[in-house]
C-alpha cells in the first residue's frame, strides 16, 4: 500500500494525542451516578487463624453501607478464584489445587490476603471503618520464601500439600540425558536464583462494580488484558452469572506486565456488594497494597548441568527448578514454570538431550505468576549463565561457544527435545549484526580506557530464544489449559468506507490502535485516520483471549488480516457486478477493484456503499453489507530470538554497576511500526535492566514483604539506562499470514543474562565467579571483598 | 489524609501565634515531607498552617562572612543561586542532587532542617560548615540543633527563619545516593572554614554526626591519602536492605576521599 501507513510505516501512535493531554480514560476515573468506594481490610500477617471478626464498629461510623467478610461470600454461594491451568505430577495425578476464597474464612494466607469488605459512601470514610473493624488473628508459623517453605518440617501452607509442593512436574527424557552425560567429555554445573520481582504497573488495579436490578445487568469495569476471559470466569466460577447479563469493561489500562491477565478477587467482590448495596461499587488500589495483592513474578531456584563433548559441543542439560507459586494459584501460575519455561529450556541451541524436573512450592506469600516474559526470562537466565560459566571452565570464547552450538538455519523447522518445534530463525545473523553493531572488534579498547577512569568495564552477552503468540488451542488443551487460545476480529467497513475493527486483544501500552489500523491501511488502502480500533469492552468486541504473552500482533493481528480477507473477497464479487465483469478478472491493489488488464476500475468506497445502499447490486447472491468477522487459531507458537550484548562499568571502591552500553539484534519477524518495535524493545530492556541491577521483592522467612513501597523497592529510571540500540534481523514466521512473531517480551527475557554476564566478567579478573540478581552496589563491593580476601588467602 | 483546617498566616508573628494557640498544628513549607507522613496517616495534625504567604522567608543574601539563606528557599533556588554558587558552590551542588527535579521545586530548606530526616542531605552541610539556625526567638548552632532521629532543639512552636552559614576556604559534599528513594544512605561534607576543618556524615546513623580523626587527619595535611586507615565503628550505624552498617562504614571513607578530591 501506500507506504506512509502501511505495514512498516514508523507512523506515530494514534491514542498517544489523548495520553499525553490526560484525557486517557481509566477504570478508576469512572464514577457512577450513586458511586460508593470499597476498602479492604487485609491481613498484616502471612499465616494466621481468623479467631473471629468483629464488624459491630465500622457499621456504625458515617457512611457505610456495608461491612462484608468471608462468612458473607460462603453464605452467599460465592465461588473460589479459580487456576486456569492444570498441571500434572511425574506420576500422571493431578496438581495439589487448594481453595481461594476470595475473602479470607478460617486462615489468612499471605500478607495482603483480604479479610473483610467495607463499602461506604466515600473512600475517606470506607478508610475509616476499615481501620474499625476488629479481627482477632492467631499467628502461625509461616512459610515465608522459598528457603523455609522447602526446609525439612517446614510450616504447611496447605494441608493437603505435604512438603508444601503443588506439582511435581517433568519434561524430557532422563535415559538419553544420563547417556549424554555419561560419554560428556566436560560437565558443567550451576545453581541460581531467578529474583522476585514485584510488577509495579504504572496504574494500580482498580474495578468497579455495577448491578442494575431493573434489568439484572451487572457491569464490570476493570483493569484487565483480557475482558472476556474475566467475564468466562465470572460467569463460569466465582459470580454464577450468565455471560449474557454480564459485561466486562477494561477501559485505558496503564500497564500490565503480565499482572492484570489474572482474575482477582476484588472484580468479582466489587460486584457481588453492588447488589448487596444497590449502588455501584469502586475498589481502587493503594500503591502498597498492589505490592501485596498484585501477582508478582520469577522467584525460582535451579540446578543444572551442561554436558559438553571434546569438541565444544552440547550434548545434554539437565535441570531441577524449584519455583514459587505463592499461597493461591492464580490464574496462569502452573503454567509459567513449566510449558512456559521447561519447554524453552534448549533455547537458541542444538541439544540433543534435555530432562528437566520442576517443583512448584506453596508459600505464605502473594501469588507468583505471568510477568512480561513468564517463564521465559527464567529458562533465558538460566541456560545463558550455564553457557558462560561452561566458556569459563573450557577456556573457550562466549561467542565462539555459543557460535558452535546455536541451531543452524539449514536446520530448521527444528524439533526440540523439549516438545516445541521452532519454525524459522537466523541466529547467527542476528549475533552478527548485534556484534558488529556493538563494535565488539573495539571492545578491548574500550576496556582500557575505562580502566584508566579507574572502572572495571565488563561485556556480557544473551543469545536468546522464546516463545510467544500463544496459542494453539489443542496443544495448549492437552497440556493443562482450561481454555482455547485463538483470537478473534470483526472488521466493520461503513457505508462511507471507513472502518472500525473491534478485537478481542486488548491494549495497554502496546499501541494497537496504531498497529491494527495499518494493517487495515496495509490491506484496503485506507487511511488509519479513517480507521478506529475497538477494545475492551464484551458488549463490543468479539469473544477474544487478550493480551499477553505476546500474542495480539500475531494472533489477533492474523484474526484481522482474515476478517479482511472476508472483506476483500467479498468487495470482489460487488465490484464484479458493477464493472460487469466476471469475479475471477477482478483483482484488488491500492484500494481499488480492477479489471485485471483495463483501466476500469471501482474504488473501495465505492463498492463499501454499493455494500450498504444496495441499488445496483448482485442481490441474489450477495448479502448486502461489509461486515466480517473472524476467529483465528494459531498453528504454532512464534519463535523471537536475538543476541543481546551490555556493556557495563564497574566502580571497585563502592560496587555501582553502571550500564553504559546496550546493543540488540532481535528477529521479532514481520515489523509492522518499526517505532512501536523499538519503543517495545526499550520498555522491555528496562525492565530487564531493571530486575538485573535494581528490583527485587523481598519476602523474609515470616513471609513480610520488606520492600513495599518506592522508598525502598527500586525501579529502573531513564538516567540509569544508556540510549539503547536497537537492530533487527528479520525472517518471517511461517505460520501465520503476517509473517509477525512478537515484540512484547523479548528486552525482559533477552537481557539480564548479559546484565550479569557483563558485570561477572568485569569482575572475573578480581577472582569473583557467581553473583545473584539484582547486583547491587553492597552485593558487588561485597563479592570483590571476599574475593580479594579468597586470592590473599591463596597467596 | 485525615481532614485538617488550613491556615494562611502573612507574618512570621502571626505563624507562630497560630501553632502556639493549637495543640496539634504543624507548620507547612514544601510538604514534601510533610505530605508522605500525612498520607500515610503517621501524623495526623488539627490544623496546617502554610508557609507560603509569609514574606521575607525567601531571600539569600551575604553578610560579611555568611551566607544567609531564607527558611522557605527551594532547594532548587540555592542549587542556581548566583550568592551561593559564588561563595558555598558545595552547598549549591548539595542542593542540586537533592531528589528529583519535583522534590526540589517544591522542598525548602527550612523543611529540610526542621524535618531532620538522617538520610537527609543539608544536616552534613550544617554540621560541617559549623552553621547556624535562626528563629523567630533565638539563634542555635548546628552542633546544638540535631538532637537525633527526627528531632532537633527547636520547640513545638518555634519557626525556623533563616540558616546562616559561613563562607569556606574550601569545601565539598560526596553522596551514595539510596537508589529507590534517592536519600543519602551514606553523605560526607569536608570543608574547611575558618574555625577549621570539619567532616559531617548523615545518612549513615541516626543523626548526622562528625569524624574527629579524619577531621584531625585532614588539619594536618589536607588529601585524601591522609584519611587512609581511618574507619568508623559500625556500632552506631544504621543497617538496612540496601546498605549494612558494615558496608556503610565503608562508603564513609570512600566518600570523605571524594569529598576531600572534589575540594580540590
Ligand atoms: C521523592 C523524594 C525524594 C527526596 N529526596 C531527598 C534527598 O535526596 N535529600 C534530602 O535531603 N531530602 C530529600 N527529600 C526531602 C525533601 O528535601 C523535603 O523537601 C524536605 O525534607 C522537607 O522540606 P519541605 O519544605 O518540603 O518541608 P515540609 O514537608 O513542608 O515540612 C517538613 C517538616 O518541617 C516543618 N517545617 C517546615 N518548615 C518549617 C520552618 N520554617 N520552621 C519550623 N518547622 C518547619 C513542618 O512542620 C514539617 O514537620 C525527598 C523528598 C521526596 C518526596
Amino acid at each position: 500500500m501506500s507506504g506512509a501507513e502501511g505495514i512498516g510505516a514508523s507512523v506515530r501512535r494514534k491514542e498517544d494525542r489523548r495520553f499525553l493531554l490526560g484525557k486517557g480514560r481509566y477504570t478508576d476515573d469512572i464514577v457512577l451516578p450513586d458511586q460508593s468506594y470499597a476498602v479492604f481490610v487485609r491481613s498484616p500477617y502471612a499465616h494466621a487463624g481468623i479467631t473471629s471478626i468483629d464488624t459491630r464498629a465500622a457499621c456504625e461510623m458515617p457512611g457505610v453501607l456495608a461491612v462484608l467478610t468471608g462468612k458473607d461470600t460462603v453464605d452467599a454461594g460465592l465461588g473460589g478464584v479459580p487456576c486456569g491451568w492444570l498441571v500434572k505430577n511425574k506420576d500422571g495425578s493431578n496438581m495439589v489445587e487448594p481453595p481461594h476464597p476470595s475473602l479470607a474464612v478460617d486462615v489468612a494466607r499471605h500478607v495482603g490476603d483480604p479479610v473483610a469488605m467495607v463499602i461506604a459512601t466515600s473512600k475517606a470514610a470506607a478508610r475509616a471503618a476499615a481501620t474499625a473493624v476488629a479481627v482477632d488473628y492467631d499467628v502461625r508459623p509461616a512459610a515465608g520464601n522459598l528457603d523455609t517453605a522447602t526446609a525439612p518440617g517446614a510450616p504447611l501452607v496447605w494441608d493437603a500439600a505435604p512438603g508444601n509442593i503443588c506439582f511435581d512436574w517433568h519434561i524430557g527424557d532422563p535415559a538419553t540425558t544420563d547417556a549424554a552425560f555419561a560419554k560428556a567429555a566436560h560437565v558443567v554445573e550451576i545453581e541460581l536464583t531467578n529474583s522476585r520481582v514485584a510488577p509495579n504497573a504504572m496504574e494500580p488495579r482498580a474495578a468497579n462494580g455495577h448491578f442494575e436490578a431493573s434489568n439484572d445487568q451487572y457491569t464490570l469495569y476493570t483493569t484487565s488484558q483480557n475482558p472476556h476471559l474475566t467475564r468466562l470466569l465470572l460467569a463460569a466460577f466465582t459470580l454464577h452469572v450468565p455471560e449474557h447479563k454480564l459485561r466486562v469493561v477494561a477501559p485505558d489500562v496503564g500497564g500490565g506486565f503480565g499482572s492484570k491477565i489474572f482474575h482477582y478477587a476484588e472484580e468479582l467482590l466489587v460486584l457481588w456488594a453492588s447488589k448487596k448495596v444497590g449502588r455501584p461499587v469502586k475498589w481502587t488500589s493503594e500503591r502498597m497494597e498492589a505490592f501485596v495483592t498484585d501477582a508478582h513474578g520469577r522467584d525460582h531456584h535451579s540446578k543444572a548441568q551442561l554436558a559438553v563433548d571434546a569438541n565444544g559441543k552440547f550434548i545434554g542439560l539437565r535441570v531441577a527448578t524449584l519455583a514459587n507459586m505463592g499461597a493461591y494459584l492464580s490464574t496462569f501460575a502452573p503454567a509459567v514454570p513449566t510449558y512456559l519455561y521447561a519447554t524453552l529450556l534448549s533455547g537458541p541451541y542444538d541439544f540433543p538431550a534435555i530432562y528437566a524436573e520442576v517443583k512448584a512450592i506453596f508459600t505464605n506469600t502473594v501469588a507468583v505468576d505471568a510477568y512480561r516474559g513468564a517463564g521465559r526470562p527464567e529458562a533465558a537466565y538460566l541456560l545463558e549463565r550455564l553457557v558462560d560459566k561452561a566458556a569459563r571452565q573450557l577456556g573457550i570464547d562466549r561467542i565462539e561457544l555459543r557460535r558452535k552450538n546455536l541451531i543452524q538455519p539449514s536446520q530448521f523447522p527444528y524439533q526440540t527435545q523439549v516438545a516445541l518445534q521452532y519454525d524459522i530463525g537466523d541466529y547467527q545473523a542476528t549475533l552478527d549484526m548485534a556484534l558488529e553493531r556493538n563494535d565488539h572488534a573495539h571492545y578491548e579498547q574500550r576496556r582500557q580506557a575505562s580502566a584508566k577512569r579507574g572502572k572495571l568495564r565488563g561485556f556480557g552477552i544473551s543469545t536468546y530464544i522464546e516463545a510467544c503468540g500463544i496459542a494453539p488451542s489443542a496443544l495448549v488443551g492437552a497440556l493443562g489449559a482450561r481454555a482455547g487460545l485463538y483470537e478473534a476480529a470483526n472488521v466493520r467497513v461503513h457505508p462511507t468506507g471507513s472502518v472500525t475493527v473491534f478485537t478481542g486483544t486488548h491494549s495497554h501500552g502496546q499501541g494497537h490502535e496504531t498497529t491494527f489500523a495499518q494493517l487495515i491501511a496495509e490491506r484496503l488502502g485506507v487511511s488509519i485516520q479513517n480507521v478506529e480500533i475497538v477494545h475492551g469492552d464484551t458488549d463490543r468486541i468479539p469473544f477474544g483471549m487478550g493480551t499477553y504473552g505476546s500474542r495480539s500482533a500475531a494472533v489477533g493481528g492474523s484474526a484481522i488480516v482474515k476478517a479482511l480477507d472476508k472483506i476483500v473477497d467479498k468487495g470482489k464479487k460487488i465490484a464484479a457486478h458493477l464493472l460487469e465483469a466476471s469475479v475471477a478478472d477482478i483483482e484488488f491493489k491500492d484500494g481499488q477493484y480492477r479489471v485485471v488488464g483495463t483501466d476500469r476500475v471501482k474504488a473501495f468506497g465505492e463498492v463499501a456503499f454499493a455494500a450498504y445502499v444496495p441499488h445496483n447490486y448482485p442481490i441474489d447472491t450477495v448479502e448486502p453489507g461489509l461486515d466480517e468477522s473472524a476467529f483465528y487459531d494459531p498453528k504454532n507458537f512464534t519463535f523471537p530470538g536475538g543476541t543481546h550484548l551490555v556493556e557495563v562499568e564497574i566502580d571497585p571502591d563502592t560496587g555501582v554497576v553502571e550500564v553504559v552500553d546496550v546493543t540488540i539484534a532481535d528477529d521479532v519477524g514481520v515489523i509492522i511500526n518499526p517505532m512501536i518495535v523499538d519503543g517495545q524493545a526499550h520498555g522491555g530492556l528496562a525492565q530487564g535492566i531493571g530486575q538485573a541491577l535494581y528490583e527485587e521483592a523481598v519476602y523474609d522467612s515470616e513471609g513480610q514483604l520488606a520492600n513495599d513501597s518506592y522508598l525502598t523497592y527500586t525501579m529502573p529510571r531513564a538516567a540509569d539506562l544508556p540510549m539503547f540500540k536497537v537492530g533487527n534481523h528479520v525472517t518471517a514466521c511461517t505460520h501465520n499470514p503476517l509473517g509477525v512473531k512478537g515484540v512484547g517480551e523479548t528486552g525482559a527475557i533477552g537481557v539480564p543474562p548479559a546484565v550479569i554476564g557483563a558485570v561477572l566478567d568485569a569482575l572475573a579478573p578480581l577472582g569473583v565467579t557467581d553473583i545473584s540478581m539484582p547486583a547491587t552496589p553492597e552485593k558487588v563491593w561485597r563479592a570483590i571483598q571476599a574475593a580479594k580476601a579468597a586470592t590473599g588467602k591463596k597467596a | 489524609m485525615k481532614d485538617f483546617v488550613f491556615h494562611r498566616p502573612s507574618t512570621v508573628a502571626e505563624a507562630v501565634a497560630m501553632l502556639k494557640a493549637r495543640d496539634d498544628g504543624k507548620f507547612l513549607a514544601g510538604g514534601q515531607s510533610l505530605l508522605p507522613v500525612l498520607k500515610l496517616e503517621l501524623a495526623e495534625p488539627t490544623d496546617v498552617i502554610s508557609l507560603a504567604g509569609v514574606p521575607g522567608l525567601r531571600d539569600i543574601r551575604v553578610d560579611g562572612d555568611r551566607v544567609i539563606i531564607g527558611a522557605s528557599c527551594t532547594h532548587d533556588q540555592v542549587a542556581r543561586s548566583a550568592e551561593v554558587k559564588a561563595h558555598l558552590p558545595a552547598l549549591a551542588a548539595l542542593a542540586h542532587h537533592i531528589g528529583d527535579a519535583q522534590v526540589r521545586n517544591r522542598g525548602t530548606i527550612g523543611g529540610s532542617v526542621a524535618h531532620a530526616d538522617p538520610a537527609a542531605d543539608y544536616p552534613a552541610a550544617l554540621i560541617a560548615l559549623g552553621a547556624t539556625i535562626k528563629t523567630d526567638r533565638r539563634t542555635i548552632a548546628a552542633d546544638d540543633f540535631f538532637t537525633g532521629l527526627f528531632a532537633t532543639a527547636l520547640e513545638r512552636d518555634e519557626l525556623i527563619v533563616a540558616v546562616h552559614f559561613p563562607k569556606a576556604t574550601r569545601a565539598a559534599y560526596a553522596k551514595f545516593a539510596h537508589r529507590a528513594s534517592k536519600y543519602a544512605v551514606v553523605g560526607v561534607m569536608v570543608a574547611e572554614t575558618a574555625a577549621g576543618v570539619r567532616v559531617a556524615v548523615t545518612g549513615a546513623a541516626g543523626v548526622v554526626f562528625r569524624v574527629p580523626a579524619m577531621e584531625a587527619a585532614l588539619s594536618k595535611a589536607f588529601s585524601a591519602s591522609s584519611l587512609d586507615g581511618i574507619t568508623v565503628a559500625t556500632d552506631d550505624l544504621n543497617s538496612d536492605s540496601e546498605a549494612s552498617a558494615e558496608y556503610r562504614a565503608h562508603l564513609i571513607g570512600v566518600m570523605a576521599k571524594r569529598a576531600v578530591q572534589a575540594c580540590a
